[in-house]
C-alpha cells in the first residue's frame, strides 16, 4: 500500500468506523472491538507515514477543488506528523481507558459517544495533514461540531450550558476572526498553501499583516488564549475520556498546532519577527499563561483546575511560536507532545478517582493515595512533567522555550515562564502529596475505595510511562521538531 | 423544439394550470402538476446548458420582431434563476400531496395545485421575458395566485396575513407599473434591450429619475428589503407549509432578479450607481436588514416566524453583495440566491414535516423532537449550519465570496459586520437545536413517529444538495461568475 493511500485512509478510516460502531451499537463488546481495531490500524498507518517522513519522502495528495484555486489537499510535514502520531497513539490508549470508565460510570448513549469520538479523530488527522489553510479550516470546524455532542453528552441543563459556551466561543471566533483572517490572507497573498518561509511577499504592508496576525491568534479559539479561553473549562462537563483526549490533546492541540503552522508556514519566522503586533500578542499569551495559572490555584474541582492549567500550558506553545526563533519553534512543537502525555495522564487520574471514589473535589482527596497508590503515583509523575523537572519529558520543551526567550532577549517572557513553573508546582504538587500524606487532622476514612477498573489503570500507566520515556529518549521528537524549519517548498 | 424552449418554459406550467380542473382526484392532479413542474425543470436545465455553451438566446414571440413584439431573452442570469425556481418548485411539489392532506381541506386540493402552477408560471415568466410590461403581467399572475395560496392557510390569521401581503404587494406592483409607464413615455419602447439603448439619451430628465425611483422602491417592496419587509413574516408563518417552502425558496429571489435586471441591464451600471447614492443606501439597508432581522429571529417563539426573519436577514446579505457593485460582489449575490434557495427550501420543508406530525411549529412544541423525528431534526440542523455558513455547506460558499468582495473593495468594517451577522444565526439556530435535543418529549407525545417518507425524501434531497453544492461548487460558481461578468460587460 502506498503512503499516499495510507494518508487518505488515516482520515477516512475513523469516519468509516462510525458505520461499524453504529451497526454494532447493541453489542457493546463488539462495538468497542471496532473502535480498538480501527485505532490500531490507524496507528499502523500513521507509524508507516512517520517512517516515510523520516526517510525524507514527500507525501502529498490532492482531492478536489472546492472553490476555484482552493483545493482540498494534504501534505505531510514534520509538525503535522508529530500531531498525528500523538493523537492516533493516545486515541488507542483513551479507548482502552474509556471502556473502563464509561462502563464503570454507567454512562448513557455510549454508541453516540464512540461514533462522535471517531469523527473527531478523523478530523484531527485531516487537520494535521492539511496542505493549506483552507483544508485546515474545514477540518477545524468539523472538529468543533463533532465534539459538541461529546461535551453535552450528559444531556443535563449544565451540559447544555457548557455546550453553549463551547460552541458559542469556538464557532464565533472561527467565523468572525479566523475566517476573516483566511480570506484576508487569500486576498493579500493570493495563496493559502503552507509554505516554508511563509506566503507573504517581502514588501507586504506590515500593518495589514500585523492585523491579520491578530485575527489569527484571536480566531484560533482552540488555542485558548485569553480572553477566548472560557470554552475549555466549560467543556469539562463532558465525560472524562473526552476531557482527557479532546480537551487536553486533540482539540486544544489542534488550536496551538494551527497557531504554529500559521506562524511558521504562513507568516514565516522572518516576517513574524518584524511585525508590529507580534510583541503585543506575545505579552497577551504571557498574560494568559500567568492568569490561567493563578485561576487554576483557586479551583477546588480537579477537572476545572486541570482545565485552567491547560489554558496556561497552551500559552507556552503560542509564546514559542511567536518568539520566531528556531529554539522557540522547537520548544513549542515538543511541548505539544510533552504536555499531551502529561495532561492526559492527569485527566485519566481525575477520571479514575471519579469512577472509583466518586470524588471530584480536591479538598476531598486527602489521603486517597493510600487507597489508590498507582493512580496517585501516576498523578505525581505527570505533574512533574507539566512543571518541567526531570525525569520527565516536560523538561526538554521548557528548556527550549526558555532558551528561545533568552535568545530573543524577551526577558519579561522568560520571567513569566519561570513564575508560571513555580505556580505549576503550587497548584499541582499538593494534590498527590496530600493524597499520600493526609496529616493527622483529617485522616481519610478508608471506606472500601479501590483502584479504578483495570482498563483505565492500564491506560494511565502507559501514558505515565510515556512521560518518562520522553525524557530519556526525546530524540525522535526533537528531530521532527527541528525539521519543521528546514523543509523545502 | 429546442428553439422554442424559452416560451415552453413559461407556457408548460401556465397551460397545465387550467388543465388541472379536468382532473378530479387529488392524487391525479398532484401527479399532473408534478409532471408539469418537472418538465419546466428539464427545460430550464437544457436552457442553462445552451446558454453556457452558446451565449444569450433571443426568442421572438409569434415571430414578431423586437420593438413591436414581445421578446424573451435568456442569458446566464435568468437561466440560473429559471433553474433555481423550477428545481425548487419540483422538489417542494414532491412533498405537497402528503403535506396538504392535513393542512388544506380536500375540496380545495385541485385549487391549490392550480394556484401553485400559476404562481410558478408567473415567476418563470418574470424571469424569462425581456419586455418590461410583460414583467408586470407575470408579476400580477404570480402575486395574485400567491395571495390566494397564502389565504389557504389553516389558521384564520392566514387571511389577515394574505391581506397584508395583498396591500403591500399591490403597492409594489403599482409602483413598478408607474415606473414602466414613465419609461415608456420617455422612450416609446417596452423592450428591455431597447430601453437600455434609448434611456441614456434622456437620462438626465426628472421623469427618468422618477421612473427609476418607482421601479426600485416597487421591487424592494416585493423583495422585502428592510424596512419594507413587514408583510413577509406573517405571510410565511400562516401560509400552508408547502406554500411557505415554495415561496421562501423562490419568490424573493425573483424580486432580487428584477432589481439586478433593472439596475444593470435596463438603466445601466453608470446611471444606477452614479445618479443616486444607491450604493450607500443599499449597503446601509442591507446591513440593517441583517442585524435587525437576525435579532428579531432570535426572539421568535414560532419557528416559521424565526426562519422568515432569517430570510429577511439573508436578503440583507444579497443586497450587501449587490451594493458592492463589483463582479465578485454580484457573484456573491447570485451564489447566495442559489444557495439560500437550497437552505430555506430544506428548512421550511422540514417544518412541513413537523407540522404534518405535531400540527404546530411553536418552539415550545419542539421539545424532544430530536429523538422522535431524528431525520427531520437532522435536516434542520444541517440546514441551520448552512445558514450559519459552516464549511462544506453552501452557506460557506456564499459567505466566502461576499466577504472576499467587501475586502477587495477595501470595506473591512463591512466584512466584519457580515461575519458578525452569521454569529447571530448561530444563536437562533441553536435555540431550535437545544429545544429539540435537550428537552424531554412533551406529555402525551411519547409515541410520535418520524415524518412519512413522501416528505422526508424531498427534504433530504435538498439537504444533500446543501452539502453537495458546498463541496462541488463548479456549477454554481461557474454560472454565477459568467452571469456576473456578462452583466458587467466583461466578456468571459
Amino acid at each position: 500500500m502506498s503512503l499516499e493511500i495510507m494518508l487518505q485512509l488515516s482520515i477516512i478510516l475513523p469516519v468509516l468506523a462510525v458505520l461499524g460502531i453504529v451497526a454494532t451499537g447493541s453489542k457493546p463488546d463488539l462495538r468497542e472491538a471496532v473502535t480498538i481495531s480501527t485505532s490500531l490500524v490507524l496507528l499502523y498507518f500513521v507509524f508507516n507515514l512517520y517512517q516515510g517522513v523520516k526517510q525524507g519522502e514527500s507525501i502529498s495528495v490532492q482531492w478536489w477543488e472546492i472553490l476555484p484555486g482552493l483545493q482540498l489537499s494534504f501534505n505531510i510535514e514534520p509538525l503535522g506528523m508529530i500531531f498525528a502520531l500523538i493523537a492516533s497513539f493516545l486515541w488507542l490508549i483513551t479507548t482502552v481507558y474509556a471502556i473502563g470508565y464509561m462502563r464503570g460510570h454507567n454512562e448513557q448513549n455510549q454508541t453516540r459517544f464512540y461514533a462522535c469520538f471517531a469523527i473527531a479523530i478523523g478530523s484531527v488527522m485531516g487537520l494535521a495533514f492539511a496542505a493549506n489553510l483552507f483544508t485546515l479550516f474545514i477540518f477545524y470546524e468539523v472538529l468543533t461540531l463533532s465534539t459538541y455532542p461529546l461535551v453535552t453528552h450528559a444531556g443535563t441543563s449544565k451540559a447544555k450550558q457548557g455546550g453553549r459556551i463551547y460552541l458559542g466561543i469556538l464557532l464565533s471566533t472561527s467565523i468572525a476572526f479566523f475566517l476573516l483572517a483566511i480570506i484576508s490572507t487569500w486576498f493579500v497573498a493570493g495563496t493559502l498553501d503552507f509554505k516554508s518561509g511563509g506566503v507573504f511577499d517581502a514588501d507586504v504592508n506590515p500593518v495589514v499583516a500585523g492585523a491579520i496576525l491578530v485575527l489569527f491568534i484571536f480566531g484560533i479559539g482552540k488555542a485558548a488564549i485569553m480572553p477566548f479561553h472560557r470554552w475549555l473549562p466549560a467543556a469539562m462537563v463532558a465525560p472524562t475520556p473526552v476531557s482527557a483526549l479532546l480537551h487536553a490533546v486533540a482539540v486544544v492541540k489542534a488550536g496551538v498546532f494551527t497557531v504554529l503552522k500559521v506562524c511558521v508556514l504562513i507568516f514565516g519566522v522572518d516576517l513574524l519577527a518584524i511585525l508590529p503586533t507580534t510583541q503585543f500578542m506575545l505579552y497577551l499569551a504571557g498574560a494568559s499563561v500567568l492568569l490561567a495559572s493563578l485561576v487554576a490555584m483557586r479551583q477546588d474541582n480537579l477537572k476545572a483546575r486541570l482545565a485552567y492549567s491547560t489554558v496556561s500550558q497552551l500559552g507556552y506553545v503560542t509564546i514559542g511560536a511567536l518568539l520566531a526563533t528556531s529554539s522557540g519553534v522547537i520548544g513549542s512543537s515538543m511541548h505539544i507532545g510533552m504536555h499531551a502525555f502529561g495532561k492526559i495522564t492527569l485527566f485519566f487520574c481525575a477520571g479514575a478517582i471519579l469512577v472509583a471514589a466518586h470524588k471530584s473535589k480536591i479538598s476531598e482527596m486527602r489521603g486517597i493515595g493510600l487507597q489508590m497508590p498507582v493512580t496517585m503515583m501516576a498523578f505525581l509523575i505527570a505533574s512533574l512533567s507539566i512543571i518541567g523537572v526531570p525525569p520527565t519529558g516536560g523538561t526538554w520543551s521548557k528548556w527550549f522555550l526558555l532558551l528561545g526567550s533568552m535568545e530573543t532577549e524577551q526577558y519579561v517572557i522568560m520571567v513569566i515562564l519561570m513564575i508560571s513553573s513555580l505556580l505549576n508546582i503550587a497548584y499541582l504538587l499538593p494534590i498527590p502529596l496530600r493524597a499520600f500524606f493526609p496529616g493527622t487532622e483529617t485522616a481519610f476514612a478508608s471506606s472500601g475505595i479501590k483502584e479504578a477498573p483495570l482498563p483505565s489503570l492500564i491506560a494511565l500507566c502507559i501514558t505515565t510511562l510515556g512521560c518518562v520515556v520522553l525524557f530519556v529518549y526525546p530524540q525522535p521528537l526533537y528531530d521532527l521538531a527541528k525539521a519543521i524549519l528546514v523543509i523545502p517548498g | 423544439m429546442l428553439a422554442h424552449l424559452p416560451i415552453l418554459q413559461v407556457i408548460v406550467p401556465l397551460m397545465a394550470a387550467p388543465l388541472c380542473l379536468f382532473l378530479t382526484r387529488s392524487r391525479l392532479v398532484w401527479l399532473f402538476a408534478l409532471i408539469a413542474s418537472g418538465l419546466a425543470f428539464v427545460i430550464s436545465g437544457l436552457l442553462l446548458q445552451q446558454v453556457m455553451e452558446s451565449g444569450t438566446i433571443i426568442y421572438e414571440l409569434g415571430g414578431w420582431e423586437a420593438p413591436w413584439g414581445i421578446e424573451y431573452r435568456i442569458d446566464q442570469l435568468n437561466a440560473l434563476l429559471l433553474l433555481i425556481i423550477s428545481a425548487l418548485s419540483t422538489v417542494v411539489l414532491f412533498a405537497a400531496q402528503t403535506s396538504i392532506e392535513k393542512e388544506i381541506p380536500a375540496d380545495r386540493h385541485t385549487l391549490f395545485y392550480i394556484l401553485y402552477l400559476l404562481s410558478l408560471a408567473g415567476m418563470l415568466g418574470i424571469v424569462a421575458t425581456a419586455d418590461a410590461f410583460n414583467v408586470f403581467v407575470f408579476l400580477e399572475i404570480s402575486s395574485l395566485s400567491a395571495y390566494a395560496l397564502i389565504a389557504l392557510g389553516k389558521q384564520r390569521c392566514a387571511l389577515w396575513a394574505s391581506y397584508q401581503y395583498l396591500i403591500m404587494g399591490t403597492i409594489g406592483a403599482t409602483f413598478i407599473l408607474i415606473g414602466i409607464g414613465l419609461m415608456y413615455q420617455m422612450t416609446g419602447t417596452l423592450n428591455m434591450y431597447d430601453l437600455s439603448q434609448r434611456l441614456p439619451e434622456v437620462e438626465n430628465t426628472r421623469t427618468v429619475f422618477a421612473a427609476f425611483a418607482f421601479v426600485i422602491v416597487g421591487v424592494c417592496l416585493k423583495l422585502a428589503l428592510f424596512p419594507l419587509h413587514l408583510w413577509l413574516p406573517n405571510a410565511y408563518a400562516y401560509a400552508p407549509s408547502i406554500v411557505t417552502a415554495f415561496f421562501a425558496a423562490t419568490a424573493t429571489k425573483v424580486a432580487v432578479y428584477l432589481l439586478i435586471r433593472f439596475t444593470f441591464s435596463v438603466f445601466g451600471l453608470s446611471f444606477s450607481f452614479t445618479a443616486l447614492p444607491l450604493q450607500l443606501l443599499f449597503l446601509v439597508l442591507g446591513l440593517l436588514g441583517i442585524f435587525v432581522a437576525s435579532f428579531a429571529a432570535i426572539y421568535q417563539k414560532n419557528v416559521k416566524h424565526l426562519f422568515a426573519y432569517s430570510s429577511i436577514a439573508q436578503i440583507g446579505y444579497m443586497i450587501v453583495g449587490f451594493s458592492v457593485s463589483t463582479t465578485t460582489g454580484l457573484m456573491a449575490t447570485l451564489l447566495h440566491l442559489f444557495n439560500h434557495a437550497l437552505m430555506k427550501g430544506a428548512l421550511f420543508l422540514a417544518l412541513a414535516a413537523v407540522v404534518y406530525r405535531i400540527g404546530s411549529v411553536q418552539l415550545s412544541q419542539f421539545h424532544g423532537l430530536g429523538r422522535q423525528m431524528p431525520f427531520t431534526m437532522a435536516a434542520v440542523v444541517i440546514g441551520g449550519l448552512s445558514l450559519i455558513g459552516v464549511p462544506l455547506t453552501v452557506g460557506f460558499v456564499s459567505k466566502w465570496y461576499l466577504v472576499l468582495a467587501t475586502i477587495e473593495n477595501g470595506w473591512w468594517p463591512v466584512a466584519v459586520l457580515i461575519l458578525a451577522g452569521s454569529l447571530l444565526a448561530i444563536v437562533y439556530v441553536w435555540r431550535i437545536v437545544e429545544a429539540a435535543y435537550f428537552k424531554p418529549p412533551l406529555d402525551g407525545r411519547e409515541s410520535l413517529n418520524e415524518a412519512p417518507l413522501s416528505i422526508l425524501v424531498p427534504v433530504w434531497i435538498l439537504v444533500i444538495a446543501n452539502l453537495y453544492f458546498g463541496i462541488d461548487t463548479r456549477l454554481s460558481v461557474e454560472v454565477a461568475q459568467a452571469a456576473s461578468q456578462s452583466l458587467f460587460g466583461v466578456s468571459p
